[in-house]
C-alpha cells in the first residue's frame, strides 16, 4: 500500500514538475508568447477590412470570426509544442523514463493551453467588442472558448506529435488537424449564436464538455503513440 | 548470478536496403562493460537505439532478466539510463533546473538537491548551476548531460559516444565512473572511439570491410 | 522472415505478404468479372430502365453513381482505420500495406462522390454547391483522407509512415461520428428546408434494386483496385525477399 501511495505521489510530482518546467521555458522565452495573440487580433481585423465594417454584419459573424481566429492561432503555436524537445533529445529522455508517457504529454499540453488557449480566451472580449458581438453573447463566447480551447490543444498535439520529426511539419499539421477541429467550431459558435438569440446554452456547453472529456481520455494515448513513432523514425 | 541481465539473440537490422547487422548475438551480465565497436555508419547508434527500445526496426529477440523485453518494459525502463547523441539539455534552463526535471522523471527517495549539486561538481560545473545552458560551451553542455550518470541509480547504462566534446580529464573521470559502476554490479553498454582501459572490458564488432549493398556483417563476441 | 507471432497460424498466414500475393492473384479475375458485370447491369438498368423520379425527372439518375461512391468512401475509411489498427497492434505487414493503399483510393472515391453530388445539385438546388449536411461531411472526409495520404507520402521511412497514418486514421475514425453529428446539427440550424431525396420513405423496387447492384459493383471494383495497389506495394517492399526474386527470374 505504501508502495502504491509512493508511486501515486511520484506521478503527481512528475506531472507538476513537467508542467512547471514547460511554463518556465515559456516564461524564459516570453516574447514568443505574444505572436499567436497578435495573430489572433490580426485575423479578426482582416474581416471588417476584407468584407464590411457594417456593425450589423459584423455582429452577425463575430462569433464565427473569433472562433476561427482562435482555431488558427492555436494551430500556429502547435508546431512548437514538441519541436524543441525533439531537437534536443528531451523527448527521448521522456520516452525512456519509467513514467507513463501519456501523463507527461498531458502535463505538456496543459502547459501549452495555459500559455495559448487561456490568454486567447481572456483576450476574446476585446475582439468581441471590436466586432460588435451583442453583449448577451459575450459570456457564452468566453465560456465556450474556455471549454473548447483545451480540446483544440489536445487534438492539435496529436498532429504535432505525428509531424515533429518532419522538417515541414508546420504546414502538414494544419492539414491533419483542421478537419478534426470542426465539431468544436460548430458547437462553439452555435452556443454564442444561441446566447445572442436569447436561448439557453447549457446543452452546447455539455456537448463541448463531453468532447473535452473524450479528448482528455483518448488524446494522450494517441499523442504518446505518435511521439513514439516520430522518435523511432 | 549466471543469468545475463540483457540477452540479445539473432538481431537483424537493415536501413535503406542495407543490412547493418544480422545474426548478431551477445549478452551483458551484471558488472560487465561492453563496448560496441565499428567504423562510422556500421550501425552502432542504431544498435543502441534498438537496445533502449527507441527503435523497433529490427528482427530478433531481446531478453531482459530472462523475460522478453517487450513484456517487462516498465521494469527495464526503471533500470535504464540512456545517454544518446542528443544531450537532452534545454538551453534556456540552468544546469540545476535541467537535472531537477531529469530527477523527477527518475524519482528517488533521498534528498535530490544535494545529489544534484554533487553531480554538478563532479562534472566540473560547480559554480555554473545557475547559468543558463545556452551561455555554456558545447563541452559544458555535454557535461550537464553526463551529470546524469552521477545522479542515476539505474543498473544498466547505455552510453552513445559519451566522450564527445569532453576534455582529457573529463574522459578519465567518466571512464573511472564507468569502472566504479561495473564494480558495484552495474552494467554498461557503450560506443566510443577512445581506447578504454577498463578491466574486463568486452567488445562487440559491427560492420566493416564487407558492408557492401547486400553484404553481411559478422556478429560475434 | 523470422518473426515471433503471438496469434494463431491462420493469422500468421494472413499477415504474410506472399500468401496475400498468391491468394489475391487467384481472386482478382473473379472480382474483375463481378465488378464488370455488376456495374454494367446496374448502369444500364439504372440509366435506361429505372423509372424517372416524379420530382426530379431524369436528373436523379446520378444517384446510381453518387450514392455508391458516398457509401464506399465511408467504408473505405473504416477499412483503412481497422487495417491500421491491426498493423499497429500485431505488426502485420499486409494490414499496413492495405491501409496505405486505402488512402488514395478512398480520396479518389470521395472526390467522385463530391463531383457527382455537385452535378446533381445543379438541377436539384439550382447551384453547383450547397452546404448540405451529406456533402459537407463528405468534404470533411476527403480532408481526412488527404491528411492520411499526405502523412504517408511525407514520412520517408515506410514503417513509420504506416504507423503514423494508422494513428491518424484511428483518431479520424473516433472523430467521424462526432463530425457527422455536428455537421447534421449545424445543417438543420442553418438550412431547415433542404429536401433530401434519399430519406423519402419508399423508393420503388425498380429504383433501388439497380442502386443495390451498383453499390455491390462499386465494392467489387474497390476490391480490385485495392488488391492491385496492395500487390504493387508488396512487390515494392518485399523486393529483396526470395520469392519475389524467384518470380522475377521466372518471367
Amino acid at each position: 500500500m505504501t508502495n502504491k501511495a509512493a508511486s501515486d505521489l511520484s506521478l503527481s510530482r512528475v506531472f507538476v514538475m513537467t508542467l512547471k518546467r514547460d511554463l518556465l521555458l515559456a516564461y524564459r522565452r516570453r516574447n514568443d508568447l505574444v505572436s499567436p495573440l497578435v495573430f489572433f487580433l490580426m485575423v479578426a481585423t482582416l474581416f471588417p477590412l476584407g468584407v464590411s465594417p457594417e456593425p450589423q454584419f459584423l455582429s452577425e459573424v463575430a462569433a464565427g470570426v473569433v472562433w476561427v481566429a482562435a482555431l488558427l492561432s492555436t494551430l500556429l503555436s502547435m508546431d512548437s509544442l514538441f519541436r524543441s524537445d525533439f531537437d534536443d533529445g528531451s523527448l527521448e529522455q521522456m520516452l525512456l523514463s519509467p513514467q507513463p508517457m501519456a501523463l507527461l504529454v498531458v502535463a505538456k499540453v496543459c502547459a501549452h493551453w495555459m500559455i495559448s488557449g487561456l490568454p486567447l480566451t481572456i483576450m476574446s472580449p476585446l475582439l468581441a467588442v471590436m466586432l460588435f458581438l451583442p453583449s448577451e453573447g459575450l459570456s457564452a463566447l468566453v465560456l465556450t472558448l474556455l471549454i473548447g480551447t483545451p480540446t483544440l490543444s489536445l487534438i492539435g498535439a496529436i498532429g504535432a506529435g505525428l509531424t515533429v520529426g518532419l522538417r515541414k511539419g508546420g504546414v502538414l499539421i494544419t492539414l491533419l488537424v483542421l478537419p478534426l477541429y470542426i465539431p468544436v467550431l460548430i458547437f462553439g459558435t452555435g452556443a454564442v449564436q444561441a446566447a445572442t438569440g436569447g436561448l439557453p446554452i447549457a446543452g452546447y456547453l455539455a456537448i463541448l464538455g463531453a468532447i473535452l472529456a473524450l479528448g482528455i481520455v483518448l488524446a494522450p494515448l494517441a499523442i504518446a503513440a505518435a511521439l513514439k513513432i516520430s522518435v523511432s523514425n | 548470478m549466471s543469468r545475463p541481465l540483457l540477452d540479445v539473440k539473432d538481431l537483424f537490422c537493415e536501413r535503406d536496403d542495407r543490412v547493418l547487422f544480422e545474426n548478431l548475438s551477445f549478452s551483458v551480465s551484471r558488472g560487465e562493460v561492453l563496448q560496441i565497436e565499428g567504423p562510422n555508419g556500421s550501425g552502432k547508434t542504431t544498435l543502441l537505439r534498438i537496445l533502449s527500445g527507441l527503435s523497433k526496426a529490427f528482427e530478433g529477440e531481446l531478453i531482459w532478466n530472462g523475460q522478453a523485453l517487450a513484456d517487462v518494459r516498465d521494469d527495464f525502463l526503471e533500470a535504464l539510463l540512456y545517454f544518446g547523441h542528443l544531450p537532452g539539455v534545454k538551453a534556456t534552463l540552468t544546469p540545476e533546473e535541467n537535472l531537477r526535471w531529469y530527477a523527477a522523471l527518475h524519482p528517488q527517495t533521498d534528498s535530490i538537491t544535494e545529489r544534484i549539486f554533487d553531480a554538478l561538481s563532479n562534472v566540473g560545473l560547480y559554480g555554473y548551476e545557475d547559468v543558463p545552458c545556452h551561455s555554456l560551451s558545447a563541452g559544458q553542455n555535454r557535461r550537464v548531460s553526463l551529470a546524469r550518470l552521477y545522479l542515476s541509480r539505474a543498473p544498466l547504462w547505455i552510453l552513445d559516444e559519451p566522450f564527445t566534446a569532453i576534455d582529457k580529464r573529463g574522459v578519465a573521470a567518466i571512464e573511472a565512473l564507468v569502472e566504479t559502476h561495473s564494480q558495484n554490479g552495474g552494467s554498461v553498454i557503450l560506443t566510443t572511439h577512445h581506447d578504454l582501459a577498463i578491466k574486463g572490458l568486452r567488445q562487440v564488432h559491427l560492420g566493416g570491410e564487407n558492408s557492401t549493398e547486400w553484404g553481411t556483417s559478422g556478429g560475434g563476441k | 522472415m523470422a518473426k515471433s507471432w503471438k496469434m494463431p497460424k491462420w493469422f500468421y498466414q494472413l499477415g504474410s505478404p506472399r500468401w496475400f500475393y498468391d491468394i489475391s492473384s487467384r481472386l482478382l479475375p473473379w472480382f474483375v468479372i463481378a465488378a464488370v458485370v455488376l456495374l454494367t447491369v446496374g448502369m444500364v438498368w439504372g440509366l435506361a430502365f429505372a423509372p424517372a423520379d416524379y420530382q426530379q425527372g431524369n436528373s436523379f439518375r446520378i444517384i446510381y453513381i453518387h450514392v455508391p461512391a458516398a457509401v464506399l468512401a465511408q467504408s473505405c475509411y473504416i477499412l483503412m482505420a481497422i487495417a491500421g489498427a491491426i498493423s499497429l497492434v500485431w505488426k502485420m505487414k499486409v494490414a499496413d500495406m492495405v491501409a496505405k493503399s486505402c488512402a488514395p483510393i478512398g480520396a479518389t472515391i470521395a472526390v467522385l462522390a463530391l463531383v457527382t453530388g455537385a452535378i446533381w445539385g445543379k438541377p436539384t438546388w439550382g447551384a453547383w454547391w450547397v452546404w448540405d449536411a451529406r456533402l459537407t461531411s463528405m468534404l470533411i472526409l476527403l480532408f481526412l483522407y488527404i491528411g492520411v495520404y499526405t502523412l504517408h507520402t511525407t514520412i520517408e521511412n515506410d514503417i513509420s509512415a504506416g504507423q503514423a497514418g494508422a494513428v491518424l486514421s484511428l483518431v479520424g475514425l473516433v472523430n467521424i461520428p462526432i463530425i457527422k453529428y455536428s455537421v447534421e446539427w449545424w445543417n438543420t440550424l442553418h438550412q431547415p428546408a433542404t429536401f433530401t431525396v434519399l430519406e423519402k420513405p419508399s423508393m420503388p423496387a425498380e429504383m433501388w434494386i439497380p442502386l443495390a447492384i451498383m453499390v455491390l459493383g462499386f465494392y467489387c471494383f474497390f476490391a480490385v483496385s485495392l488488391m492491385l495497389r496492395t500487390r504493387v506495394e508488396i512487390l515494392h517492399r518485399e523486393k529483396r525477399a526470395g520469392w519475389v526474386q524467384q518470380m522475377i527470374e521466372e518471367q
